[in-house]
């Protein structure tokens, strides 16, 4: 079974005149821990990808599983709890954090685990384990805006793992974050979903961030143009 | 971890700014409400610290308290005599201004029979009245102290004794003299007018031909007398011999004496469907245009605040958080507002009360009724906030 299983998956916005197709026909599959990287110029349709996968935005028609559920099939599956879905079997990733402003770093990561029913002290150890992990053992209490963006997109990326999800999306993870900040995340995120045998799916504009990836694909104007290129 | 909590700790100071200025509108409420406990205890007390049965009053009025009511003192013993009837004494009521100092001092006199009904129920300094002229006992609200002296109609009178509590409907205090002292003070007229009233009297009757000049030299007096007459008293307060029936007693001096027998409950339904009708329905009114103004308040910040959120909201859908997570950040901060304003209300309201100007009563049943509505107020207030955030979608947590 394919954590994450796509067959021409297409996006088109707006109707007309105003018709953008943003993916066209897309097709991939991810296996269970699998690292994939998508790269491809601004506006080629990347974010779009992520997020038609990732049940946020609805596709125009194709087919999508996830972790052997159909979520996508023409248009989302009526009756699904896309929610829940999301909750338990996702994580998010993104270039601009999207942190809790009025929660501490540790609580950030308390927020996502209470959604799946992980409370108290349970869920307390579990955050502060996994922000560890992430070099932030001294930041646990700080809020967001006092928290330099490598630090922010660690928090981030420790919310993401936190219920262990089987897919993990990451959109443009390391975009804001200078060179060094941006790899030393990126090991960071490598890493994780390593151990915990997560899917992860890594879009970005930055070529140089995606070293180590099993597999890399290139789009251009919402089509994959380059098969997977190993490396 | 409660996110409603985390999001107002993080703004307390704009929060608290909100929820002193609602507090301050619900003090407002709550006070209201006092006042008209207030007021209902004000046009009560006197009813209740006589401890009568029946107020015997003049035919076809409402009296004494709600209007004017005369009658001759010896009812009292025509009262007294029906059978039934345990206690019977008269009582005079006056509402009196004497200027003290040069300022208006106004109160409301009760003449009362030193063994009779209606005397002050508590004496909280001093002691009661025992000399049958020129003393006096004043409520502590008239701040006059005891041995001090008040001039009221020709004589001066000693404050012997303090009381508490003790005001009429209009909200002034109670004073204190004998029935004999509130007669004169009453109705007592000065000599002038009694030589005044006695040449009319004389004129009148010598346009009577059947008198003879003697004969009205001789009558003259005495109807003077009658005309003139201090024995008047405003009503007659009885008690009931045990096991006695009210209503029919209340029929037979209606029948039988001619003056009309208000039961005290009865008495009560006049002094407070009647007179203090209207200043229930001002307060009622204030309170609901206080209580409007502060749902605008609360549904304007929490539309406010939610606005402030979409981003936070749009993450958390994102995050996968349930419609009802949602929901509940927002309705808990509204009655988070809506509690802590009615503590602030609260707090106010007990620290002032007694420093009203009138009285000020908080009866726990109205606390509570008006909890209730305020956290009523607060769910109907956060619904349009509540709307705004089911709307939001995850998707606008992209991008920025
Ligand atoms: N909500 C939208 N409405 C209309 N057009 C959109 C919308 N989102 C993206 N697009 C268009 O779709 C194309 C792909 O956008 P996007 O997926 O954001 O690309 P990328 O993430 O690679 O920069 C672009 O031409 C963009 O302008
Ligand atoms: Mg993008």
């Amino acid at each position: 079974m394919h954590a994450i299983e796509v067959k021409g998956l297409t996006k088109i916005y707006g109707k007309g005149h105003t018709e953008v197709v943003a993916l066209a026909d897309a097709s991939l599959t991810v296996s269970p821990g699998e690292l994939v990287a998508v790269i491809g110029p601004s506006g080629s349709g990347k974010t779009t990808m992520l997020t038609t996968i990732g049940l946020i935005n609805e596709p125009t028609r194709g087919l999508v599983i996830l972790d052997g559920i159909t979520v996508v099939d023409g248009s989302w599956v009526p009756g699904l709890d896309l929610k829940r879905i999301r909750r338990e079997r996702l994580g998010f990733i993104f270039q601009s954090y999207n942190l809790i402003p009025f929660l501490t770093a540790v609580e950030n990561v308390i927020v996502a685990l209470n959604l799946n029913g992980v409370r108290g002290k349970e869920a307390r150890m579990r955050a502060v384990e996994l922000l560890d992990k992430l070099f932030l053992g001294s930041r646990l209490k700080n809020y967001p805006t006092e928290l330099s963006g490598g630090e922010a997109q660690r928090v981030a990326i420790a919310r993401a793992l936190a219920n262990r999800p089987k897919v993990i999306l990451a959109d443009e993870p390391t975009a804001a974050l200078d060179t060094d900040n941006g790899k030393n995340v990126m090991e960071l995120l490598k890493k994780l979903a390593v151990e915990h045998n997560s899917a992860i799916m890594v879009v970005t504009h930055d070529s140089r961030m995606v070293e180590g990836f099993d597999r890399i694909f290139e789009v251009h104007d919402g089509r994959i143009t380059h098969e997977p290129v190993r490396t | 971890m409660n996110l409603a909590v985390r999001d107002i700790l993080r703004h307390r100071w704009r929060f608290i700014q909100t929820s002193v200025g609602l507090g301050l509108l619900i003090a407002v409420v709550m006070s209201m409400g006092g006042i008209y406990r207030g007021l209902i205890a004000d046009a009560t007390v006197a009813l209740t610290s006589t401890g009568a049965d029946l107020w015997i009053v003049q035919k076809d009025t409402e009296g004494p308290f709600a209007a004017a009511s005369r009658l001759p003192e010896d009812a009292e013993y025509r009262i007294a005599a029906v059978p039934g009837i345990a206690q019977a004494s008269g009582l005079s009521f006056q509402n009196m201004q004497v200027s003290r100092f040069g300022k208006p001092l106004r109160f409301f006199l009760v003449g009362y029979k030193l063994n009779g009904l209606g005397g002050p129920p508590v004496i909280v300094a001093g002691r009661g009245i025992r000399q049958q002229h020129y003393e006096m006992v004043v409520d502590k609200a008239m701040k006059i102290e005891l041995g001090e002296t008040l001039k009221l109609g020709l004589n001066h009178y000693t404050v012997v004794g303090i009381t508490k509590g003790m005001a009429s409907v209009a909200g002034d205090p109670f004073a204190y003299v004998t029935l004999a002292n509130a007669q004169d003070i009453q109705f007592k007229t000065d000599n002038d007018a009694i030589r005044n009233s006695r040449a009319r009297i004389a004129q009148k009757m010598s346009q009577v031909a059947t008198l003879s000049p003697a004969q009205i030299t001789q009558l003259t007096p005495l109807v003077t007398e009658i005309a003139v007459s201090t024995h008047m008293v405003n009503a007659v307060a009885a008690t009931l011999a045990p096991g006695a029936d009210l209503k029919e007693i209340q029929e037979s001096i209606q029948r039988w004496n001619h003056y009309r027998a208000i039961s005290t409950a009865e008495q009560e339904k006049i002094l407070t469907s009647g007179m203090i009708q209207k200043s229930k329905m001002q307060l009622g009114l204030f309170r609901i245009i206080l209580l409007t103004i502060s749902a605008v308040i609360i549904t304007l910040i929490i539309y406010t605040m939610t606005m402030e959120k979409t981003r936070v909201i749009a993450t958390l859908k994102l995050i996968g958080s349930p419609n009802k997570v949602v929901a509940a950040l927002i309705l808990q901060q509204s009655l988070l507002i809506g509690l802590i304003a009615y503590v602030i209300g609260y707090v106010i309201v007990s620290a002032t009360y007694d420093k009203f100007p009138r009285r000020v009563e908080l009866v726990a049943f109205d606390l509570e009724a008006l909890f209730a509505i305020v956290m009523i107020i607060c769910v109907l207030s956060s619904l349009i906030g509540v709307r705004k955030a089911l709307k939001v979608d995850a998707s606008q947590a992209l991008g920025g």
